[in-house]
């Protein structure tokens, strides 16, 4: 009992999608009135909105907008973080390779950063940042303190890049357990991507394998609420033209009319019991 | 840079830009012409993609030069080219067709909205064929189907029953529309990929409750656009209210389009290593095509609106469709492709007939018929002829079809299915017969609400219906033609599903 409960608690908002869903739909079907069929379109078109934001979301991802101007700015100068370069895929391996290849290459850990990472790789790149915003000041040369950033971010490669396989290992999810939120497989790819790339110059790792919810599904639903609103729009037009004609939009009242025209009002009235 | 190497982004893109200038034209002439113009135009580029694909095979087209699976890829084999070509074809006879018709049908000031409305009607159509991503199918399907709404209720002038019809085909098309985007979504989730060829790779395998689900939206919704037999309710009003060029194209388009999405996503994107898809197949591709082509043919007999009569008799054709497609063999596939662009053509005729007496006579009921062959003789032989057609006599095209499918039926071992063709074929005679006796046994009225003018219709409508009882009589002759390029499409969609060829 307790298990089906924690099962519908964690899926609550594909339960919204599906509720949404049979209200929309029920009230296309039962409503009479050509503008409450409409509203009930909507509905029902909102529930696939929301389905779809639901599949583009990762546990932990930020909004997939690209941050990390400032820390590019200062990775860019460190001559070290090429090691990785021949290492940038597109899938996970070359993310792990890539990872390895920096951990492989950097000096010894600086112990102060080190403490700073968090275990989550999200935090990481924050950590990062502001590691690398202290590490000048901290050490006397310049080189010291920009080697530590590869160092550092490999560390966080590693990390992210074992999470991603992780996650890798269960695409194609099993439905049988359940999609959870954290499957989005193309928003998978993108951080493996981006951790592959990030090899090349592992700083840059960090701040790009900050993991992103997946964009696209976002995109698709720009343009599936565009179709909407035209579909609204012409809907409502239509309900507009046919009070004009009819003097009425209530679908019964449709019908009779259509009836009345056609086979005139006492045939009508005769057919109504029917 | 070449204009080849666009070229199978022409048949979209010039258009669809052609179609927002309509709207800025004078009403009148000038709409037409411009729309004319540009119908010739998309019909002459996908001729040439058309023998560019069956002289060198699939074409791929990368949009923006983003290539799949990021981007949105065209992906022109010969399927789909077949179905290009006629879309286009039908659209360059419909245009210069439509102007008269138009003129009575439609008020005046609509009409560079009526033209531009159809321009988009046919690129949304021709963009639902030529794309090989998932989402832009959908996207397409949206731009022909809202433009079709608008089209069939400017039907309104002539009887304002068409805003309710338009009305209840902008409801069943938008949930139908909706629930193929649910089942692209499902397969997104799957797969993580909206390219066709991409998603049948990763689907491999994949035989989960995601996917299963996904497909049965996908059909569902399908279904709803191609007007599959029970979920067929909106069809026969929107095709009797429509202007009747309207129904002339998109009886000749619409469904044939929605016909190849579902025939696409069977055989490209999902394969037979899926039991759901023989399972579909059988137990309900197979029963709903059948009762199809039986109901909605019954059905028709007894219509009073010929219009009406016809667009029943669309939903039984599209029986035939499915019943071939469930077949799953090569012969059954060949016979569906085959089926859908002879249908095309002679439905295209059979409304083109139609409108050309509502035309003169004001009406498509069936006393407007009444000795129609002493009055009209031309539009008579031309509605007989497309008739025939469809009934399948030898020398048509619908003879061809019936073959085709009639081999497939028994090749299958479905040996009932092949009576139960014939039977249906036989209903068709009856109710194509009704409407020939009218014309040519009965004597015309002399007045009353259906007397007729003793004018024939217009030759800008006479020309394009006669070029398309020419194809219907072309392409039942030189069957080779057709069956060709159907069986070399069918071999090439089997294969990429995995089936024995």
């Amino acid at each position: 009992m307790d298990d089906w409960f924690s099962f519908i608690l964690a899926r609550y908002n594909y339960w919204i999608v599906i509720v949404l869903m049979m209200t929309g739909l029920y009230i296309v079907f039962a409503r009479g009135n050509l503008v409450k069929k409409i509203v009930g379109l909507n509905i029902f078109q909102t529930s696939v909105f929301i389905y779809y934001i639901t599949i583009g979301k990762i546990a932990g991802g930020t909004a997939p907008i690209y941050m990390g101007g400032e820390l590019d700015a200062a990775a860019h100068h460190e001559p070290e973080g090429e090691h990785g370069g021949d290492a940038a895929g597109h899938d996970a391996e070359a993310a792990a390779h890539g990872a390895e290849a920096a951990a492989h290459d950097a000096g010894e850990a600086s112990e102060a950063l080190h403490a700073k990472i968090d275990n989550s790789a999200l935090d990481a790149g924050n950590n990062l940042k502001d590691a690398l915003k202290k590490a000048p000041p901290q050490s006397g040369e310049a080189a010291g303190s920009l080697h530590a950033a590869p160092d550092v971010s490999s560390d966080v490669a590693e990390k992210i890049s074992n999470n991603t396989l992780s996650h890798l290992d269960k695409t194609p999810p099993n439905p049988g357990i359940g999609p959870g939120l954290d499957l989005a497989p193309d928003g998978l790819h993108d951080a493996a991507a981006n951790a592959g790339h990030g090899a090349a110059d592992a700083a840059h790792a960090a701040v790009e394998a900050i993991v992103y919810s997946n964009p696209l599904p976002h995109v698709l639903i720009l343009t599936a609420i565009v179709v909407g609103v035209a579909t609204t729009a012409v809907g409502l037009a239509l309900a507009v033209r046919i009070r004009e004609a009819y003097g009425t939009i209530e679908e019964d009242e449709l019908e009779a009319a259509d009836d009345i025209a056609e086979f005139g009002r006492q045939a009508s009235a005769e057919r109504a019991p029917a | 840079m070449s204009l080849i190497s666009q070229l199978p982004v022409l048949p979209i893109i010039v258009p669809i830009i052609a179609a927002p200038i309509t709207l800025l034209l004078p009403k009148g002439r000038a709409p037409h012409l411009w729309a004319t113009l540009f119908s010739w135009i998309t019909f002459a580029t996908c001729v040439w993609l058309f023998s560019e694909v069956s002289a060198n095979g699939t074409i791929s087209y990368f949009l923006g030069d983003w290539a799949p699976p990021i981007g949105i890829e065209y992906r022109i084999d010969l399927a789909n080219a077949l179905v290009l070509l006629l879309v286009s074809g039908i659209a360059a006879l419909t245009f210069p067709f439509a102007y008269r018709s138009v003129q009575l049908e439609v008020d005046e000031r609509q009409t560079p909205a009526f033209y531009g409305a159809l321009l988009i009607c046919m690129t949304g159509l021709l963009g639902v064929t030529i794309t090989g991503d998932a989402f832009n199918v959908f996207v397409f399907l949206e731009i022909s189907s809202l433009s079709a709404y608008a089209l069939i209720a400017m039907g309104a002038r002539r009887d304002r029953r068409a805003l309710t019809a338009a009305f209840n085909y902008l409801v069943m098309g938008t949930i139908g529309a909706t629930f193929f985007v649910i089942g692209i979504g499902l397969l997104y989730q799957a797969t993580g990929t909206l390219n066709m060829a991409d998603l049948a790779d990763r689907l491999i395998g994949q035989n989960n409750r995601m996917v299963q689900a996904g497909f049965a939206f996908i059909l569902v919704g399908m279904g709803l656009k191609l007007a599959m037999f029970p979920m067929h309710l909106w069809l026969p009003n929107a095709y009797t209210y429509a202007p009747s060029a309207v129904t002339a194209f998109m009886a000749a388009t619409a469904t044939k389009v929605a016909v190849y999405v579902l025939i696409r996503f069977f055989f490209s994107v999902f394969n037979f290593d899926f039991a759901f898809i023989g399972a579909s197949f059988t137990y309900v591709l197979l029963p709903l095509g059948l009762v199809g082509m039986f109901a909605a043919s019954l059905v028709a007999v007894f219509q009073e609106d010929v219009k009406r009569m016809l667009a029943y008799s669309s939903v039984a054709q599209i029986g035939y469709m499915l019943l071939g497609l469930s077949f799953a063999t090569v012969e059954g596939l060949t016979a569906t492709l085959v089926h859908m662009f002879n249908h095309a053509l002679m439905k295209g005729a059979l409304f083109m007939a139609v409108a050309c007496v509502v035309l003169r006579a004001g009406s498509s009921s069936i006393n407007a018929f009444a000795g129609l062959s002493k009055r009209m003789p031309v539009t008579t032989w031309a509605f007989i002829l497309s008739g025939l057609s469809l009934i399948g006599v030898p020398l048509t095209v619908g003879f061809v079809s019936k073959w085709y499918l009639l081999d497939a039926a028994f090749s299958a071992g479905h040996w009932y299915a092949g009576f139960l063709i014939v039977a249906s074929s036989l209903i068709a005679l009856l109710y194509i017969g009704r409407v020939a006796e009218q014309m040519l046994l009965k004597e015309p009225a002399e007045d009353g609400k259906y007397a007729l003018p003793k004018e024939e219709a217009p030759m800008s409508m006479l020309i394009p219906m006669w070029l398309l009882i020419a194809a219907n009589i072309y392409f039942g002759l030189r069957t080779e033609l057709t069956g060709d390029i159907a069986t070399r499409a069918a071999e090439a969609l089997m294969l990429s599903a995995g089936g024995a060829p």
